[in-house]
């Protein structure tokens, strides 16, 4: 197991890295939800941010998509540090990252080829021949070939998920965010996802950030992990020296164990009386 | 198990036992807030407009995209899809405007004023505040559920990562639209009022057709129509800069859109009147007397 424990002298940028992420906080009014988060993401590598609900770890992928504004720390992608950055270099910097959101978020009022035109409309000058070349390419990639027509209410979970990662590929992305690929879709259609991300980490050798619940999918695909817990890492490794640790915590969570007073009635009644200082 | 009981009796006692006293909020205070709160979401739809007319005015000068067809396409559904409906509102405005004027001047024997009445009480007023509401209706409120809509999906957070600004790719053609829609839903509500006005002169007030529209013409000066025009242009801003502001924060789940929705529709009403109330005193006090 190996925590990161570079400080923020240590520079932002060395070779291999994609994103580097220091002493990250982000607060919503006057909650803290990232105490102060360290890690590298390097090129080309698959990091797994695993947590459970309310961890953090969907604050920590807003944050490095660049939704959410720290509250103190910093993150560095491609050599620029997000947190102040100008307006015009976040869009030029955004054009070289893809995002895969939990919902898809598939424009309903266009066609599916239309979402994945979108970017290549707005920011090429490729004429209209062209773009449809792609869009074809790019929805054969996701496997979604002959779909250009559809519009996302046609479409199933799963088909809408591989319509929105075409559109995150539109650009050629060098790194690529997912949000929960596999949620609200059935083991064989999460499986047949986790086998997209594997098969684009394999073909374009992308750096791809995933944010998940899901063990067996972040086991699968991971080259490295991030354990997020009440927003701090507890654990940042290989698969294998998340699966050999003996980290309380990590265990708990990677054994599904609930939380111990929530398991026995007495614990629960003990907690909810304590809350209301009986 | 004893204690468990215990524990058991203790939460039951808990839930019953009184509430400790709420402590009233001075009224200074609410109003204080209720005024900061207002003048808050002022500056909100100010720097939204802002931002548009940025979009549309001097980012095309950068080299970025205007978005014409998405400015057609808003403008189709503003203004050519509102046509039947403000037709007939318009038309039955004028015809009540018509009776209820005919109801005093026909104390006074002046029925001839009716025409008059009906033309300078549309163009100078109706015409625009009517429009404006069945815009509201129809386009305010969309605007609020479509943003919101999209707001929910995720899909506002989709434009941004695509380093597409949400305000130049969605609200600055609805800006577009309405400030080019308004003004003509307005003339053509003028018009409709007029013709529903014609009929009550027609029918009860001893014109010809073409004598009430001769009336009519002459009552007009160009300053009744030209004052109306520009507080439709103003409604239209209000209403679009309400619409996508509600819209834009609309918070998370399904029942967020709807109250987004009522929201802008009241929100828009409320402000409409008020921008009214504050042009046509603008007016008043510049009109030159005679």
């Amino acid at each position: 197991m190996t925590m990161s424990s570079q400080n923020e002298s240590d520079g932002p940028v060395s070779e291999g890295v994609a994103i580097s992420v220091r002493n990250l906080r982000v607060s919503y009014s006057d909650r803290e939800v990232l105490h102060g988060v360290t890690f590298d993401v390097n090129a080309g590598e698959t990091m797994v941010i695993l947590g459970g609900s309310g961890s953090g770890k969907s604050t920590l992928l807003r944050t490095l998509m660049g939704l959410e504004k720290p509250s103190g720390g910093e993150i560095w992608i491609r050599g620029k540090n997000l947190c102040c950055i100008s307006a015009h270099d976040m869009a030029e910097l955004r054009k070289k990252l893809g995002v895969s959101f939990q919902s898809g978020a598939l424009f309903g009022s266009m066609t599916v080829g239309e979402n994945v035109a979108l970017p290549l409309r707005e920011h090429t000058r490729l004429d209209d021949s062209t773009i449809e070349v792609m869009v074809r390419l790019k929805l054969e990639e996701v496997g979604l070939s002959g779909y250009e027509d559809y519009i996302p209410a046609q479409l199933s979970g799963g088909m809408k998920k591989r319509a929105a990662v075409a559109r995150a590929l539109a650009m050629d992305p060098e790194v690529l965010f997912f949000d929960e690929p596999s949620a609200g879709l059935d083991p064989i259609i999460a499986a047949g996802i986790d086998d997209l991300i594997l098969k684009l980490k394999k073909a374009f050798r992308m750096t791809i950030v995933v944010v998940t619940h899901e063990l067996a999918s972040a086991f699968l695909i991971a080259d490295r992990m991030i354990l997020v817990d009440k927003g701090n890492i507890i654990a940042l490794g290989t698969v294998e020296e998340l699966k050999s640790s003996q980290q309380p915590r990590v265990r708990q969570f990677l054994d599904r164990v609930p939380e111990p007073d929530v398991a026995e009635d007495e614990g629960f009644l003990d907690r909810l009386t304590e809350r209301l200082r009986l | 198990m004893a204690r468990k009981k215990r524990r058991s009796a203790a939460f039951s006692r808990s839930l019953l036992a009184p509430q400790p006293e709420i402590r009233l909020v001075s009224v200074t205070e609410t109003v204080g807030q209720a005024t900061i709160d207002g003048l808050a979401y002022l500056g909100d739809l100010t720097i939204l407009t802002g931002r548009s007319l940025h979009a549309v005015v001097i980012a095309p000068f950068q080299g970025q995209r205007m978005r014409v067809e998405r400015a057609i396409h808003q403008a189709m559904a503003v203004g050519v899809g509102a046509i039947p409906i403000l037709s007939l509102i318009s038309f039955f405005i004028g015809t009540i405007l018509a009776l209820q004027s005919a109801y005093e001047l026909r104390r006074f024997g002046a029925m001839e004023f009716v025409a008059n009445a009906v033309a300078v009480s549309m163009t100078r007023e109706l015409g625009p505040l009517m429009t404006a509401i069945v815009v509201i209706g129809r386009s305010g409120s969309a605007f609020a559920a479509e943003i919101g809509t999209m707001k929910v999906n995720e899909e506002i957070d989709a434009l941004q990562t695509m380093a597409l600004d949400p305000v130049h790719f969605l609200v600055a053609p609805k800006f577009v639209a309405m400030a080019l829609m308004l003004p003509c839903l307005t003339t053509w509500a003028d018009f409709m009022g007029v013709l529903g006005g014609s009929a009550f002169g027609v029918a009860g007030a001893g014109f010809t057709f073409s004598s009430y529209i001769r009336t009519t013409l002459s009552a007009l000066v160009f300053r009744d129509i030209i004052t109306g025009l520009i507080k439709s242009v103003m409604f239209g801003m209000v209403i679009t800069a309400v619409g996508c502001q509600e819209g834009l924060s609309t918070g998370l789940g399904a029942e967020q859109v709807g109250r987004s929705t009522t929201s802008a529709v009241v929100k828009s009403i409320f402000l409409v009147v008020l921008v009214d109330l504050v042009f046509t005193m603008l007016f008043y006090l510049t009109a030159p007397h005679s």
